[in-house]
């Protein structure tokens, strides 16, 4: 444990001293206004919530998310930096651990930064603070989900565009997994239960129910093994990657 | 201090590394020499836990790097082949960060920061970011990275590699201090290097050790072990030549001419032989007009060459 302390502190502090953080968090932002006021027609709606404002984020994370996973262990590789970390005293699981939690944190900076239209939103009207609150932990977990994912992914190649487009793929089918589009596909001839079970995966599902101001317990559950199931596949791949 | 046991390393049908025992003890600096692709850094990486052997296995102070990585890890110090190092750091966040990891606190993080740094004459350059920094200062950043904890092993995959001849003698001055109670293994393609601070070389070529001694032992396997080597006019040259011939104990005798009506004339022993008494005898006998004459201990490059050419030649016959 002592170990992915200075870890998560040496990544998280490296998003700042490069230009990465400052243009993710800019692009974010203004990607977020532009789905909420231009597209989600904020004003128009005429209602004190954030539930326009919110219902993009998966969409946006979907490539805002695999940017910066893309990165994660690719970048360790091509710089060689990777053998140096590896033969450090430290399980490998501290260092998955460690990297992910600061781009996990670093995603909740950026998240943290749409305060204004929070704060704006309150300023109009009389909003429900609990349910954008849940709606923020909400997303965050979405963010979480998306990372783990994108984080296995950058570990099993050299190639940050490769590890990109993959996790955005991989990404949008967990999304989507409630959809018909791809439900549709199962339904002729996978029996219920296995339908049911792709459907229970989607992202937006758990999601749009957490978004509704309820934190269910099942919402959190599905996200943490949805986190763990990643960073554990992440693990399995860089032992893998050691046999070559 | 190290124990390398039947270690092999394949990468899908390619055989880097085809069994390598070696042992390495206290007060040991072990200089691991071979042609480019030889198995070198691979050999080093799976010393260091980084790869996983096909087959063999490693043990550093009795911890078996494969089964136990984290308690043999702690035991060593690694310099990565191009000393690789985060680029947007300074090298004090740097070291402070491996000096964290390696688990000091505290106080204890900037004195082992402190004096990594000291050895290794980084002051000047500790708060700029490693990017801006010269290949000297970046292999530094990483020779200090990895004595930072004071290991009893250290393994350095070409510590010298892109320093200049001031900063190679510093390297090696400090590799030399440590020396006495490490066992060091460095790879290195500078055979000077090897006779300067080796006290053993280990020549690997396509994943096998093909020899292994001191380097004295490595020197005396050159055909110029103890070869004579005179200067003196062309005029005096074939004479001296049909003389040197006659002398007990010459092999062979090659012949270069140099500028300014000099000839270079360089006598080779039969089996070792002591040469440089009977000759520099001969030349006051004869009073030739001898410009240099010198007896050589050998060339380390001549035992490397004909050692890994050699092999792979056969190589290319068998094929063929």
């Amino acid at each position: 444990m002592n170990s992915v302390w200075p870890i998560f502190k040496r990544e998280f502090l490296a998003y700042f001293s490069t230009p990465l953080a400052y243009v993710f968090i800019v692009i974010f932002l203004f990607a977020m206004g532009a789905f909420t006021f231009y597209i989600g027609h904020f004003y128009e709606n005429g209602v004190a919530d954030l539930t326009v404002f919110f219902g993009y984020h998966p969409w946006l994370y979907l490539f805002l998310v695999p940017a910066i996973a893309m990165r994660l262990w690719a970048e360790e590789r091509r710089t060689g930096t990777m053998e140096l970390l590896l033969t450090l005293p430290v399980p490998v699981w501290a260092t998955v651990a460690g990297k992910y939690l600061a781009a996990w944190a670093f995603t909740g900076v950026a998240l943290l930064l749409t305060f204004p239209i929070w704060i704006t939103v309150n300023y109009l009207g009389n909003p429900d603070n609990g349910v954008i609150l849940a709606s923020y932990v909400g997303s965050f977990l979405v963010a979480g989900g998306y990372l783990a994912i994108g984080a296995c992914i950058s570990a099993s190649t050299n190639n940050q565009v490769i590890a990109f487009v993959v996790s955005v793929v991989v990404c949008f089918l967990f999304t989507i997994s409630g959809a018909p589009l791809v439900l549709d596909f199962f339904r002729g001839w996978a029996p219920l239960v296995i339908v049911n079970a792709i459907s229970s995966f989607s992202v937006l599902t758990h999601f749009t129910a957490i978004e509704a101001g309820v934190i269910d317990l099942r919402d959190v559950i599905f996200f943490f093994s949805l986190i763990a199931l990643f960073l554990a596949a992440n693990v399995v791949i860089i032992d893998l990657k050691k046999t070559g | 201090m190290i124990e390398i046991e039947g270690l092999t390393k394949r990468f899908g049908p390619i055989p880097a590394v085809a069994g390598i025992d070696l042992a390495v003890a206290k007060g040991e600096v072990l200089g691991f020499l071979g042609p480019n692709g030889a198995g070198k850094s691979t050999t080093m990486k799976m010393v260091t836990g980084y790869l996983a052997p096909t087959t063999g296995r490693v043990r550093i102070l009795g911890h078996d790097v494969e089964t136990d990585p984290i308690a043999a890890q702690k035991c060593l110090g690694y310099l990565p082949e191009g000393a690789p190092a985060y680029a947007d750091m300074t090298p004090r966040q740097f070291l402070s960060f491996i000096a964290e990891i390696r688990g000091f606190k505290g106080a204890e993080i900037n004195a082992k920061v402190d004096a990594a740094v000291g050895k290794t004459e980084l002051d000047l350059v500790l708060d700029q970011p490693i990017d801006t920094l010269s290949k000297g200062f970046k292999r530094r950043v990483g020779l200090a990275q990895a004595i930072l904890h004071d290991p009893p092993v250290l393994i350095m995959d070409e510590p010298t590699d892109g320093l200049d001849p001031n900063q190679k003698h510093a390297v090696r001055t400090l590799l030399r201090a440590m020396a006495p109670d490490k066992a060091i293994i460095i790879s290195t393609h500078l055979l000077e290097e090897v006779e300067a601070i080796c006290t053993r070389a280990v020549i690997i070529d396509r994943g096998r050790v093909v020899a292994d001694g001191t380097p004295a032992e490595l020197v005396a396997r050159s055909r110029h072990h103890n070869a004579v080597t005179l200067s003196l006019p062309k005029a005096q040259a074939e004479f001296a030549k049909t003389k040197l011939k006659a002398l007990n104990g010459v092999a062979a005798i090659e012949q270069l001419a140099l500028a300014d009506g000099l000839m270079e004339l360089t006598a080779f022993p039969k089996g070792g032989a002591l040469l440089i008494e009977d000759i520099s005898a001969m030349v006051v006998a004869e009073k030739w007009d001898v410009k240099e004459l010198y007896a050589e201990a050998g060339r380390l490059d001549d035992v490397f060459r004909a050692i890994t050419t050699h092999d792979a030649d056969r190589a290319r016959e068998a094929r063929a």
